[in-house]
């Protein structure tokens, strides 16, 4: 990452000490330090122990994201499913995955046709940048899937 | 334990989808974290489990891990199909929970 | 009695791609005044929306214990806030735009916080609640957001002029390990990035402001122990004289700026 300081007024010397403290600041944030992370595979298992020998599609599934999270604590996401959502056609479930966090499971969400429309906002904790993907099973057994790349912005300055 | 706020339109036409927001004060402390001070590990204690019942029965549920963010925040949407409560339930690890009612007008 | 959380729904709460938006209060208010600007400015469009919502902002949870606290007796006189100002009194409007105010009793400057507690022991006989509590942060949070959208605007003449120029002083001066002051930062490169990090103006009109990385709400003066962290010098404490005319200081310097408490910043 650059440091775009005017030099004019801060001296080279104060610029390095404080890129310094940025670095310890990355290192103690430990919202998850020191674990097993989770990878692409995990998140592939999971989805696989959740919905079976179902070929996924793409299409019909929208994850809205921020391309860079100002802070990874707080990443607001959203997921909207198309779906006329009719007792007979409509989304069941969906699932959230982060493939670069601890664990791959991040949220699972249920819907029925009193839902009305298939889309929830929530918001979650991103450990470093990493893809997230989101997949949603409708009633007919059909499964959608969508991923998405995040980067994440680290800490937050000062205490 | 935890304090919840919602909102839901007062009062909405049958058949129409609104949304509804959700927010509860709540760590969501990973279990994954250490007392700076002595080493240890904080034990987890998250909210796992988000449902909302209306008209008798579950509209939307949910599912939360250690990944979900502290003071967790949910929206959704509802089809209006009769007046009556709409009731938020978040359960805590450990099994507290956290309730609320708000009370949905169709016309 | 919780009946006001529901308010009607419009339409254009459904946003679509593009928006965590909601209810947002920004149309009445002001982000920038004459040089000044929000940090809001420098925030991410997402940052952004969760604070313009009062569902979606975690702090509103603050806004709600504060106006319960209110109106709860607490203390031997048998008191509580609201004994004496009204829910609705002319001093709760515009509180949050005036402190640090000066106290000719004390002879100095007392911030709200330490005007809240001065009450609480002089008229309620109750005990003082401590700076960064969950109660002092709901009172001051509820307090100033009843503030919200009038423009800053601290006294900083007669008797304040010693504690503003102590402040301004401060604020100026080079301190801690790295040899930096507030202004090498918050004057010189708002605007720019260290490391990663979006540097501001250093607006204190959005606090108590819910952090990103605290997970919570703080007090400015939680902020500026950060800040003198940061630069490796020792913060001073919690309503220290040095932090209540920084605090006037820096509310001076975003005067005309509307106020946001509760805010929401990285």
């Amino acid at each position: 990452m650059s440091v775009q300081f005017n030099t004019q007024n801060i001296r080279r010397r104060d610029v390095l000490a404080l890129a310094g403290t940025g670095v310890v600041a990355v290192s103690s944030i430990g919202l998850f330090a020191g674990d097993a992370m989770a990878d692409p595979a995990a998140v592939a298992k999971a989805i696989k122990d959740r919905i079976g020998g179902k070929k996924s599609m793409a299409g019909n599934i929208t994850l809205e994201l921020p391309q860079i999270a100002e802070n990874g604590n707080t990443v607001p996401i959203a997921v909207e499913v198309e779906s006329p959502m009719s007792s007979s056609d409509y989304v069941k479930a969906v699932h959230i995955y982060a493939e670069g966090n601890p664990a791959p499971d991040v949220a699972t969400f249920r819907f029925t046709p009193d839902s009305g429309r298939a889309r929830v906002s929530t918001r979650m904790r991103m450990i470093k940048s990493q893809n997230i993907v989101a997949v949603a099973e409708m009633s007919n057994g059909k499964v959608h899937m969508v991923k998405n790349a995040v980067k994440v912005t680290i800490g937050g300055c000062g205490g | 334990m935890a304090k919840a706020r919602v909102k839901a339109p007062k009062s909405v036409k049958k058949g129409e989808v609104f949304e509804v927001k959700t927010l509860i004060s709540h760590k969501m402390e990973t279990g994954l974290r250490k007392n700076k001070k002595t080493g240890k590990k904080i034990p987890r204690k998250i909210i796992n489990k988000f449902s909302v019942t209306y008209g008798g029965k579950e509209v939307f549920g949910s599912d939360w891990h250690p990944a979900v963010s502290a003071n967790p925040y949910v929206s959704f949407f509802v089809k209006a199909s009769a007046s009556g409560p709409m009731k938020f339930q978040w359960t805590e690890d450990g099994g507290a929970v956290t309730e609320k009612t708000v009370n949905i007008k169709v016309t | 009695m919780k009946n006001h959380f529901q308010g009607i729904l419009m339409g254009a709460v459904v946003v679509g791609l593009s928006g965590f938006a909601g209810i947002a209060s920004s149309a009445e208010m002001t982000y920038k005044a004459g040089d000044r600007s929000s940090g809001y400015t420098y925030a991410t469009k997402e940052t952004q929306g969760i604070q313009d919502d009062d569902i979606a902002n975690p702090a509103y949870v603050y806004v709600d214990d504060g106006e319960a606290l209110w109106s709860k007796v607490d203390g031997k006189a048998g008191k509580s806030c609201a004994s004496c100002h009204a829910v609705d009194s002319a001093m709760l409007s515009d509180v949050g735009t005036r402190y640090p105010v000066y106290n000719a009793k004390l002879g100095k400057l007392q911030s709200l916080e330490q005007k809240i507690n001065q009450e609480r022991e002089e008229k309620m006989v109750a005990k003082p609640y401590k700076w960064e509590s969950g109660s002092m942060l709901a009172m001051t949070i509820y307090m100033r957001n009843q503030s919200k959208g009038k423009p800053m605007n601290v006294s900083i003449d007669g008797p304040v002029i010693p504690f503003f120029e102590a402040g301004k002083k401060f604020y100026d001066q080079k301190r801690g390990q790295l040899d930096m002051s507030c202004a090498n930062c918050h004057v010189d490169n708002a605007g720019n990035r260290i490391r990663a990090n979006l540097l501001t103006e250093g607006q204190s009109n959005g606090f108590p402001t819910y952090r990103l990385k605290w997970q919570k709400p703080g007090s400015i003066h939680r902020r500026f122990r950060g800040c003198n962290k940061q630069v490796r010098a020792t913060p001073y404490g919690y309503g220290s004289d040095e932090y209540v005319n920084l605090e006037l200081y820096v509310a001076w310097r975003g005067r005309g700026l509307s106020v946001e408490t509760p805010a929401v910043r990285n």
